[in-house]
């Protein structure tokens, strides 16, 4: 397959590593931001190629992980009104509330669906007048562009029986709060390549300088994430901090700006609760005045509705990088795929899933 | 009147187009179901005989007894339907017992309304799936349930088969060096069905790679291959078949990454869906784990079948970590193969 296998290739990817190799002396600690990201290095056993100086630690960047407990719930509260069709991304239905998830609203006998795209439920909300179809926005700037599109096509359309459930969020504050924890040990930063290919990488100027720490955007795939290493490690070993593109087959420096345009058409900046983490400032999208008529929040009278966290999961470690999953005394006992305490376990993009399945049994 | 290869469905629409609660209550129209459709269709002098079961001599040697039921949605997918899954699923497990396939029984529960038509499609695909395997249906049942109450048509069928004396597959065969052989390229039906069921396109249609597993087996075993233990790769893929012949037999099933084919337009789909292929359900692919210095032979063998022409060796068994599938990535790392705790769901980027 053009554009994958060339990036799989074993050669190619020892010579990244023996690049690697000769030119760190370390240590070194550097996070990956994106959950795909994190499955490919586990998945692949990126790590097992890397000099023992150093240490990969994966961010906040699983759209699904960070959604707000607050935010499921409210889904699971709307996804069980009767005449309510309720569309998600598949990741999303095994995601655990307080008591249960939405696979578990589908079992009792609500009509939740899996899409692959927004624009899906929008059709669906167009086909069937008489249901109440709402669509979980969920995701970081890479969903979103779409996300926007259907708003403005449930507009235009004048499609009344649509609207949205947006928990949307950004990377840029995330990765600052990462930085600003006072447990925070990353040095260096691997950005996650798809979500530059839609916003650009003139957000991470001011971070690397203001932070010191070098940024490299960074694809998937293993000679990506191989390449993204060499290239951030030599600026560590350098000492510069500075943004670099190693993914620029898929991010120009301006991003998209036809899904930036429409982005900011429909959301605004608002402040964010992330899973596990807390509220982050500036770090989530809203829908603007203008759009506010799809809000589910506001249509289903669950705005006002806040959920405490349990304390039992440590997620919000493990995604801010200060806690690695098999760290977590939880890890595989307490918590498991089939009993998960956070959404890190469940997600295809967790890292506690990556662990649990490819690494479980090893010591 | 020669039904049983006709086009047309033998129970005319004019009279019932749809299939009626009544034709599963045991009257008049049970009978004409039975008389009209599927006796003609799966003719055979067992089912013909008329009787509370079907009566025959056992086989020389030993017996494989096996069952299976069959939901699928949509009935009908590029490369088979139900019927055809129907048949060839339980012959598959028979095979994989080292079993030649003798007789099945079929038991179908019908949602009342479905079109008299689509039942006749799928018993026509039975019975063409019953010839290319060899064997006759020879017993059966009929119920129909309430309109709401089933997707359309469930099928279950059992099957016997006879294991020829001094063949003995199973997994407690096998042992430390064997190779792990697979006959073809891997996760082909459970795209395909995903691909109809939520209506994507891609450039070329998937087919599913549902067939009949005991000709390619017997030619194996005829040429003396000696086959310690086989698995058809069902739901769950070739993934979960590694870890089960892990677990069974406590020793480690280690493959090459890069050894497993997988079609180009299935490997896109799954990046699209975000899917991993070791997961996605095959109904026409074995893994076989055969003597090291037989594995050759057997891959060649097994290319020489219609059904083989893309089988390669992809892994070992070894002693190392007992009880674990593992398997050396793209990049020369080892990591673990896990069963997969629900379905797999399709990402959101």
């Amino acid at each position: 397959m053009k554009h994958i296998d060339e990036y799989r290739d074993g050669t190619a990817a020892r010579a990244c590593a023996e690049a690697i190799g000769r030119i760190t002396t370390g240590p070194w600690t550097i996070m990956e931001v994106c959950g795909g990201q994190t499955h490919s290095i586990v998945k692949f056993g990126i790590d097992e190629l890397l000099p023992p100086a150093v240490t990969l630690v994966h961010g906040p960047g699983c759209p699904v992980c960070v959604t707000a407990l607050e935010y499921v719930e409210k889904a699971i509260e709307i996804a069980s009104v009767p005449g309510v069709c309720f569309c998600s991304f598949g990741d999303m239905l095994r995601v655990p509330g307080i008591s249960r998830d939405l696979l578990s609203v589908k079992a009792a006998g609500g009509d939740v669906r899996i899409v692959y795209s927004p624009l899906d439920a929008l059709r669906l909300a167009a086909a069937h007048p008489d249901r109440e179809v709402v669509f979980f926005a969920v995701g970081f700037e890479t969903t979103a562009p779409a996300v926007a599109m259907a708003a403005y096509q449930a507009v235009r359309q004048g499609v009344r029986n649509f609207s949205m459930l947006v928990s949307h969020v950004r990377v840029p504050p995330a990765m600052e709060a990462v930085l600003s924890s006072p447990g925070n040990r990353v040095q260096g930063f691997l950005a996650a390549g798809h979500v530059c290919a839609v916003m650009g990488t003139s957000e991470y100027g001011p971070i690397a300088s203001r932070y010191h720490i070098p940024i490299v955007v960074t694809g998937f795939e293993p000679v990506d994430i191989l390449q993204g290493l060499y290239m951030c490690l030599r600026q560590l070993e350098q000492g510069r901090a500075e943004v670099e593109n190693q993914y620029s087959r898929s991010v120009r420096p301006e991003g998209n700006p036809a899904a930036r345009k429409l982005m900011g058409e429909i959301f605004r900046v608002v402040p964010r609760k992330w899973r596990g983490i807390g509220e982050i400032a500036r770090s989530g999208l809203g829908l603007r005045e203008e759009y506010a008529s799809l809000d589910a929040e506001t249509r289903f009278g669950v705005a006002h509705r806040t959920t405490e966290e349990p304390p039992e999961c440590r997620s919000g470690l493990v995604l801010q990088g200060i806690l690695k999953p098999r760290e977590c005394p939880e890890f595989g006992t307490r918590c498991t795929p089939e009993h998960p305490l956070g959404a890190t376990m469940v997600s295809s993009e967790g890292a506690c899933a990556a662990y649990y399945h490819y690494r479980r049994r090893r010591s | 009147m020669k039904t049983g290869n006709s086009f047309v469905c033998p129970i005319p629409i004019r009279q019932y187009p749809q299939v009626l609660l009544a034709h599963g209550g045991g009257g008049t129209l049970t009978h004409q179901l039975i008389e009209k459709m599927f006796l003609p269709a799966f003719g055979n002098p067992l089912l013909g005989a008329r009787h509370d079961g079907a009566v025959f001599d056992p086989p020389e040697g030993r017996m494989a007894f096996t069952t299976d039921s069959y939901v699928v949605r949509p009935l009908f997918f590029p490369g088979g339907d139900i019927g055809t899954l129907a048949v060839n699923g339980t012959v598959n497990d028979l095979a994989m017992c080292g079993a030649r396939p003798l007789y099945l029984s079929a038991g179908f529960i019908i949602e009342e309304g479905l079109p008299m038509d689509t039942l006749w499609r799928v018993v026509r695909s039975m019975k063409r799936a019953a010839d290319d395997a060899g064997v006759q249906i020879v017993t059966g049942d009929t119920k129909v349930v309430d309109r709401g109450k089933g997707d359309g048509i469930f099928i279950n069928t059992a099957g016997v088969g006879a294991v020829p004396p001094g063949r003995a597959i199973s997994p407690s065969a096998v042992r430390e060096g064997d190779r792990i052989l697979l006959s073809g390229d891997i996760g082909r039906h459970g795209i395909a069905i995903m691909a109809v069921r939520e209506g994507l396109e891609f450039e070329t249609t998937i087919t599913s790679d549902c067939a009949p597993l005991a000709g390619i087996v017997e030619s194996l075993c005829e040429a003396g291959i000696d086959i310690h233990c086989m698995r058809d790769l069902t739901r769950g893929g070739l993934a979960s078949t590694l870890v089960e012949i892990a677990e069974a037999t406590a020793l480690q099933c280690e493959i090459e990454e890069v050894s497993v084919p997988i079609r180009e337009e299935v490997r896109a789909a799954c990046e699209i869906l975000g899917f991993d292929p070791l997961y996605v359900a095959n109904e026409g692919r074995f893994a076989a784990f055969v003597p090291a210095e037989q594995a050759e032979r057997a891959v060649d063998l097994m290319r020489r079948h219609p059904l083989g022409a893309g089988a390669a060796v992809i892994g070992t068994v070894k002693a190392g970590s007992p009880g674990l599938a593992t398997l050396r990535s793209l990049i020369g790392a080892t990591r673990v193969i896990d069963m997969l705790s629900g379905e797999q769901l399709p990402r959101i980027c």
